[in-house]
């Protein structure tokens, strides 16, 4: 039926443009929902939202209610959300511990952690006779078809083939080495806090935005500005900028034609990496301590490595945005065609000393809590992105900035210099989206 | 993960006897709720600057994302402005191309419930009162409710607020868009 209607989804996209309807037809939203996000590998949680045993935390992969949830032998398990009783959500809490197994609230079915049954109430007399027996692999909550973590960062995806979780990831598995490595012990802890808007818009709009350099210095310069101005009175009066400050003026300060000094890597699969911006490395003494407990954790040299990884933001395609150098990652959960939920989390370094905690955390606080005065101006654009592209004004969206100028080199796609704002990531992601849809279910 | 501890501050734990001594009555209540309602006021009325008046010179906005919160300082947190970064927020959102600030929009505050928690021998004070605010943005309504919790500063122009705590109902809720100015 939506092969009728849809006669031939690769007319949809072509390298420099695309169609407006990938955005707005309910029908192609399905047809993503199964043909990418419930297929590939999209990211879960990680592991320290579920440290003990029973421990639980909701998630949502393409339409799927799920669960990660912690095993008592220690493993962390993704269910679907369901009974497979009469099909009732199994926990309606967004996190919580299941106890020594998961009970469902309407007829007392309990299940292991793995979605293995426990126990039916009068299971022997009830079902004797029937083909309702404890071999029947339908009685269990059924579980992801695969899940895989990489350095705590737990991901599933629902379709039992496909390339494993690493190859998938290439070289944008960088996100979590870059999070991890700047912790002198390796590893992170999620700080128990999420949190999560929803903006009235396609998620390819959100994903689109987040390596789009020719967006910041128009639609953030009112904060960029305001910050500049505030900063400026606070180094007169105190000699000396907070950091927290730069994060934002940062948008002011780096005008639209530096933007192009910066570059984007496209890489397989829709992923995407837009190199720094920020200047994270200041001279300050927090940050040289810290760079003193990094250089006895790993070594001058690699210590070195680490701190000049050239990262602002990550985008792994179909659904997380990483900000690596600031421990910070937004998912995206799709809620319908024109609604996407984003949940917003912060990492603490573990080992590292507690100023270059908070330095981060100002940034989660200033620009990825709800009062953020940064994604007020994307949201605002995402939606009125999303009605613009609900009219018959027009039936394409441009991406041709810079089109043709791209360097392709060891299966990698990168912008040639001076062509920041290249709109290289949008035709990558394009890219990956044909490919996936036209492979289908 | 976010679990809600009952908050410190429930009127329960305060038999209101003891709140009726620890302040000098009706002068003390008087002046607290005119000052919450006038804050109200310049809020619903974008007077942003004299919002930021209001606040001591040391003051702080905070909103927690969870009651159970005991402090601001290195933790995550909805609002946690000192006047430096209100005033960022005041000149984002005066500023002629902070494009989310166009559509029409515009808030409605009621707050109620006013207990004087207690009030120091030099006349600062420890207040707690509801509120309910309903927000329209082009032609959508969104409503925010929760507790607010002032400790304010006696000075010779009046009270000045040293912390404003704002504990909302809906913190945990998924916010539809995002919150532009303090509740
Ligand atoms: S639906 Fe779960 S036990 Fe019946
Ligand atoms: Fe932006």
């Amino acid at each position: 039926m939506l092969h009728e209607r849809i006669p031939n989804l690769a007319k949809f996209v072509e390298p420099d443009r695309v169609r407006r309807e990938v955005y707005t037809d309910a029908a192609i939203f399905e047809m993503e929902m199964e043909r990418i996000h419930e297929r590939v590998w999209i990211y879960c949680g990680h592991e320290t939202q579920v440290p003990k045993a029973g421990d639980y935390y909701t998630t949502q992969i393409g339409r799927q209610p799920m669960l990660m949830v912690r095993g008592k032998d220690g493993k962390v398990n993704v269910l679907y959300n369901r009974c497979p009783h009469r099909g009732s959500m199994m926990c309606g809490d967004r996190s919580g511990n299941a106890g020594e197994f998961f009970r469902c609230s309407y007829h007392s079915w309990t299940f292991h952690h793995d979605g293995k049954l426990r126990a039916i109430p009068m299971m022997e007399s009830g079902y004797a006779g029937t083909r309702w027996t404890r071999d029947n692999p339908d009685c269990n909550m059924k579980r992801a078809a695969r899940v895989e973590n990489y350095r705590g960062f737990v991901f599933a995806s629902l379709a039992a083939d496909g390339p494993g979780l690493l190859e998938f990831l290439g070289r944008s598995k960088i996100a979590f080495d870059d999070i991890c490595d700047r912790s002198p012990e390796g590893e992170v802890e999620v700080v128990p806090n999420c949190f999560r808007m929803i903006q009235h818009s396609n998620w390819k709009i959100f994903l689109e935005n987040q390596l789009d350099a020719l967006h910041p210095s128009v639609t953030h310069q009112s904060t960029g500005r305001a910050a500049r101005d505030v900063e400026l009175e606070i180094e007169k009066r105190t000699g000396k900028i907070p950091l927290s400050y730069h994060m934002l003026s940062a948008f002011s300060t780096v005008t639209i034609e530096k933007w192009d000094n910066f570059q984007t890597l496209n890489y397989p699969y829709g992923h995407c990496i837009l190199t720094g911006y920020m200047g994270l490395r200041p001279k300050d003494p927090d940050t040289l301590e810290y760079e003193r407990v990094l250089a006895k954790a790993y070594g001058e040299k690699r210590k070195e490595e680490i701190l000049t990884t050239n990262i602002h933001h990550v985008l792994i395609y179909p659904g997380l945005s990483v900000q690596s150098p600031l421990q910070q990652l937004r998912a995206v959960r799709p809620l319908g065609v024109n609604r996407t939920l984003t949940e917003i989390w912060h990492f603490r370094l573990k080992g590292a000393p507690e100023p270059i905690y908070r330095r981060a955390l100002a940034y989660y606080n200033l620009v990825n809590s709800p009062s953020t005065m940064i994604n007020a101006d994307d949201l605002e654009n995402f939606w009125k992105a999303h009605q613009g592209l609900s009219s018959d004004g027009g039936d394409w969206v441009s991406f041709h900035r810079h089109y043709g100028r791209d360097a392709e080199k060891d299966g990698m796609v990168e912008t040639a210099p001076n062509c920041g704002t290249s709109e290289a990531p949008m035709r990558n992601q394009m890219k990956a989206w044909t490919q996936y849809m036209a492979a289908g279910k | 993960m976010a679990k809600r501890t009952p908050k410190k501050t429930g009127a329960a734990k305060q038999p209101v006897r003891a709140a009726k001594r620890a302040h000098n009555g009706h002068d003390t209540q008087h002046a607290v709720e005119q000052f919450l309602y006038r804050q109200a006021e310049l809020l619903d009325e974008k007077r942003w600057q004299d919002y930021i008046d209001l606040f001591a010179e040391d003051g702080m906005y905070w909103m927690p994302p969870e009651p159970s919160h005991a402090t601001w300082d290195g933790m995550p947190a909805i609002f946690a402005e000192d006047k430096n970064l209100m005033t960022v927020r005041m000149k984002r959102v005066l500023h002629p191309d902070a494009w989310s600030q166009r559509p029409l929009w515009g808030t409605n505050h009621v707050v109620g419930n006013v207990v004087v928690e207690r009030e120091s021998p030099n006349g600062d004070v420890v207040a707690r009162s509801r509120f309910h605010m309903m927000e329209l943005r082009r032609d959508d309504v969104r409503h925010f409710a929760g507790l607010y919790i002032h400790h304010l500063k006696k000075t010779k122009d009046g009270y000045r607020i040293k912390l404003q705590r704002v504990d909302m109902t809906n913190a945990q809720a998924a916010y539809d868009y995002v919150l532009q100015v303090w509740v």
